[in-house]
């Protein structure tokens, strides 16, 4: 039997996957042909890419539309023959190479809603040494890996667990942050989509090490295929014993479901998430009290990002000193970066800490898609600041970007030609945080509408020195003042770009 | 109001099977919305009813969320991305383009009914920029080109 992978992949699926797949399934009717519809291996150029399983191992071809189908079948595809298309093991190609995909093992490679394909490849291994394990040998691990929240803020996980696991309560819940709406980020999605099983592991490791039974994934709207394969996978571990009552004849319950956000990118923020769940307007909450005293439902909860929960499976599986040996200084482990916007090469690179922005822009990104010089770069979605070409050596740790006043985040890289204009990048941030500002804190609802109309009149050359002044001041406020990162990091890109970008201002460069 | 009348009963099976969840309103707004395609005005007494909240507390759940819309939709909904990753691959030609070719702006719907337009903040597809949706279908590397194709494809469907 031959099998063959098209990736079920929004992103494969947005060029043309389901009608390859479709082709396929019809031109191979009555051969012994298996389909399976993997999660992507994140080389995106190269979707819609098709692997075979053949004699001399799995290879792939792509991009494929569905008209290659026919001169593929006819160049012998099912054995792995050769087409203009071919393009080897796409392991062996340098962009996959030089990654270290621990959290992103599976995802490409495997059925995503097959348990089977899952146990076959290293799943679950980490919760049965976990059901092995008291509850703070369990955060031991997480603590000893160096694990930081990889939505962005970077909060050590394992803290987060303790303060959760040592506050008593009847009742305590398991988070997944899945609201991933920055620009230029698509890990969650694809490890939701290409592999929810580790996801669904990662949780129930969290629900085990803080004795929470309750698991919610708050899953944006935007992302309908993630929705599908996370509730395949979710019935399908329940029916398997991995879920439920009971976790594999343990004792232990834990229960998970997805809830839908509704297109508020405010929702990200964890006490927002909360409020969403609830029920409510996503307001952001005051802090303290902390989500893991006083969360859902005013019970102790672990909010954590879709990437932080799919990294406890390894941890637990090989220790959290084998994740920690990744990376540098604080910042431990890998972190699966997206190169999007205007890149040649743009897709997910998980890596250890450590690399240079440069080299991934070039030595993997290859440079811009348009082909022309790269201006900007806003790393870290859209709170993120704009980097420019002189800081391009910084290298890729969450200390070296907060020393140069940028910010890792949640490893989105959002690339810009020479033709981008950086005042009206600075104006959008601004018009973002008014569409987008819960409305509870003043600096954040009404900063950043004044902030609009102060970008206008220094561009449009009204009392440019004193409105670029007027400017500052009001970031100063919004980063000061408000609630949470939404007001106070608006400030980042649109000081970013006027800092670096003055011409685009009208304003002089300086000296 | 006639039109309620005809949808009441969908609203009140909704209300029904989410009565004992947790946190439930945002289930049975998404619940009513992916039945009806909207919201109805006059719904919301029947939410608040069932969930012993004000009318003011559901409307104002309902107002808080770019996706939960108030009025029915045309035929097929464009949703075009207007985050940063699509702005660097043309996003804004692009979304002119739409305006222009459809004749109306974001949140009108075209006097056919056919299509509405509507803007979103990215759709995790940054990596092949710019991108779309129609319906639940996402579209990437749109060009204006590619964009009237598309629109040709769903005129007649």
């Amino acid at each position: 039997m031959s099998r063959l992978f098209i990736s079920r992949d929004s992103t494969a699926l947005s060029l043309g996957a389901e009608q390859v797949a479709q082709a396929l399934a019809q031109q191979t009717a009555g051969q012994n042909v298996e389909i399976v519809r993997n999660g992507s291996r994140g080389l995106y150029w190269l979707e819609p890419l098709l692997e075979v399983e053949s004699p001399q191992g799995r290879v792939a071809y792509g991009p494929v539309q569905a008209e290659d189908v026919p001169s593929l079948l006819a160049s012998g595809l099912l054995t792995g023959g050769r087409h203009p298309l071919y393009l080897g093991n796409i392991e062996d190609l340098a962009y996959f190479k030089h990654q270290d995909r621990l959290t992103f093992a599976r995802v490409g490679l495997t059925d995503p809603v097959s348990i089977g394909d899952y146990l076959a490849h290293e799943g679950y291994r980490g919760l049965k040494n976990a059901l092995a394990l008291q509850p703070a040998e369990i955060v031991k691990h997480v603590t000893d890996s160096g694990l930081r929240g990889r939505g962005g803020a970077a909060f050590p996980t394992g803290i987060k667990w303790n303060t959760v696991l040592n506050a008593p309560a009847d009742q305590k819940y398991i988070v997944c942050n899945a609201d991933e709406g920055d620009s230029g980020t698509f890990s969650d999605r694809m490890i939701m989509e290409g592999d929810p099983f580790v996801l669904i592991e990662g949780m129930t490791i969290a629900g085990l090490a803080v004795g929470a039974t309750q698991g919610y994934i708050y899953l944006r709207v935007e992302y309908p295929h993630a929705r599908i394969a996370l509730n395949q996978a979710i019935e399908s571990a329940v029916k398997n014993g991995y879920l439920g009552e009971n976790i594999l004849d343990s004792g232990k319950t834990f229960n998970l479901e997805v809830r839908l956000g509704a297109g508020a990118y405010i929702c990200g923020e964890e006490t927002s998430l909360l409020e969403s769940l609830e029920g409510k307007r996503g307001l952001v909450r005051f802090k303290p009290p902390l989500p893991a005293i006083v969360g859902l439902f005013g019970k102790p909860t672990v909010v954590n990002n879709v990437i932080s929960l799919a990294s406890a499976p390894i941890i637990l599986d090989k220790g959290g000193e084998y994740y920690r040996d990744y990376g540098v200084g604080r910042s431990r482990g890998t972190l699966p970066l997206q190169l999007a916007g205007n890149i040649k090469y743009a897709g997910l690179f998980e890596a250890a800490f450590g690399m240079t922005l440069r080299e991934l822009l070039y030595d993997f990104g290859g440079g811009s898609a348009t082909g022309r010089p790269i201006r900007a770069v806003q790393v870290g979605g859209p709170l993120g600041a704009y980097l420019h070409e002189s800081q391009f050596d910084t290298p890729l740790d969450y200390e070296a970007f907060a020393a140069i006043g940028a910010v890792l985040g949640h490893g989105g890289i959002v690339v810009h030609d020479d033709t981008v204009n950086m005042a009206e990048m600075a104006r959008y941030a601004m018009e973002f945080c008014v569409e987008e500002s819960c409305g509870k804190c003043t600096p954040c609802r009404i900063g950043s509408t004044r902030g609009v109309e102060v970008i206008d009149r220094i561009v449009d050359d009204i009392e440019k020195v004193k409105n670029t002044e007027l400017l500052r001041d009001l970031c100063n406020t919004m980063t000061c003042g408000s609630l949470c990162a939404m007001g106070s990091m608006t400030p980042i890109p649109v000081l970013s770009s006027l800092n670096l970008f003055p011409e685009d201002f009208g304003l002089k460069t300086e000296a | 109001m006639q039109d309620y009348q005809n949808q009441k009963s969908t609203v009140l099976e909704i209300l029904d099977a989410h009565l004992a969840m947790s946190g439930n309103l945002l289930p049975i707004l998404h619940g009513i919305q992916d039945t009806l395609g909207y919201i109805p005005e006059a719904a919301v007494e029947d939410i608040a009813k069932a969930l012993y909240l004000s009318k003011a507390e559901v409307h104002g759940v309902i107002s808080f969320y770019h996706y939960f819309r108030e009025t029915p939709p045309g035929k097929h909904t464009i949703h075009i991305c207007r985050a940063e990753s699509c702005q660097a691959m043309g996003s804004k030609a692009l979304e002119n383009h739409a305006k222009l070719t459809l004749g109306i702006d974001f949140h009108e719907t075209t006097a056919d009914q056919h299509f509405s337009l509507e803007p979103v903040y990215c759709l995790g597809n940054c990596a092949c920029s710019p991108s779309i949706t129609i319906d639940k279908e996402v579209y990437g590397r749109v060009t204006p080109e590619k964009f009237e194709n598309l629109l040709a494809t769903y005129k007649g469907v």
